[in-house]
């Protein structure tokens, strides 16, 4: 069951994607150039997303678990560490780069060019990296 | 700074946030899981490496395809896939590549990780993490398009 319900919240993510405009890095870019002409739609994008996340979240805080698994699965750090503040600073140094970002990253596959998939690649070998500075 | 009012889509922007926010809502109402991309597909991929770290890679890898269908939906409707204009190529987008993953990796998170689900929990490490990547995004974007001219 947690497939299903997986998968139909990959569909509804990657739609909301696609429709937000945030699949297109010259739009993604285009907020980030705060000196150029200016998009302000992904903040939109974000303050949608938080609107309706605020609003589910308080909702479910009362319950005890979620209704297809047994618990519901929490961060586990609570302090902000020096992999946190590093791994921010990349993260935004690579998004202004390329104007794209793990989900749209996925997202973009589907349509089959060289550049996405190359980016994706790329992606999944920096996550796997990580994980061994995360170690130390 | 000016607002480019062409390209500005607050309408089209606000219903595809509020679509990204139903789907963490869901995921987490259902699967009881924070919908951060970055570390659905870096557990993905973990599982796939390691046997010790295969819980849950069924669900993440059907979310994953899940993601890639959204934008089917897209061309059905409206019948083209979302217009796309990437920035980079070559060198560049191998190192942004790299560099995002290791970023979002090693910070634990990313735009929907951290920006829609760890600002609605009230997260202070996620607030730290979104203001850090945000200023760091619009920094390095002011570097390469106004200073260096990449």
């Amino acid at each position: 069951m947690q497939k299903i319900s997986g998968f139909l919240c990959g569909v509804v993510f990657g739609l909301g994607l696609a429709i937000s405009g945030m699949l297109n890095p010259g739009k993604v870019s285009a907020f980030l150039d705060l000196a150029g002409a200016w998009d302000p739609s992904l903040a939109f994008v974000m303050g949608g997303g938080l609107a309706v996340n605020l609003f589910a979240f308080r909702l479910l805080q009362k319950r005890q678990a979620p209704l297809l698994a047994g618990q519901f699965f929490m961060p586990k750090a609570s302090d902000i560490d020096r992999n946190l503040i590093i791994g921010a600073l990349l993260f935004g140094v690579g998004w202004a780069l390329a104007g794209l970002c793990p989900g749209p990253a996925i997202a973009s596959l589907i349509y089959g060019s060289g550049d996405g998939v190359l980016f994706f690649v790329c992606m999944m070998a920096g996550l796997q990296l990580s994980r061994y500075f995360k170690k130390s | 700074m000016t607002i480019d009012f062409v390209n500005f889509t607050p309408g089209a922007a606000l219903l595809g946030g509020g679509l990204i926010g139903l789907a963490a809502a869901l995921l987490y109402a259902l699967n009881g899981r924070i919908m951060g991309a970055s570390g659905i597909a870096g557990g993905a991929l973990a599982g796939i490496f390691n046997s010790s770290e295969r819980e849950g890679l069924g669900w993440r890898l059907a979310f994953m395809g899940g993601v890639l269908i959204g934008p089917v939906i897209f061309a059905l409707v409206t019948g083209n896939l979302p217009e796309q204009e990437f920035i980079a190529q070559d060198s560049r987008l191998i190192l942004a590549g790299l560099i995002v993953g290791l970023g979002t990796g090693l910070g634990s998170g990313c735009t929907s990780g951290h920006g829609i689900c760890g600002l609605a929990r009230f997260s202070p490490r996620s607030l730290a993490a979104v203001v850090i990547f945000m200023a760091s995004g619009f920094i390095a974007t002011f570097i390469f398009n106004h200073v260096v001219g990449l």
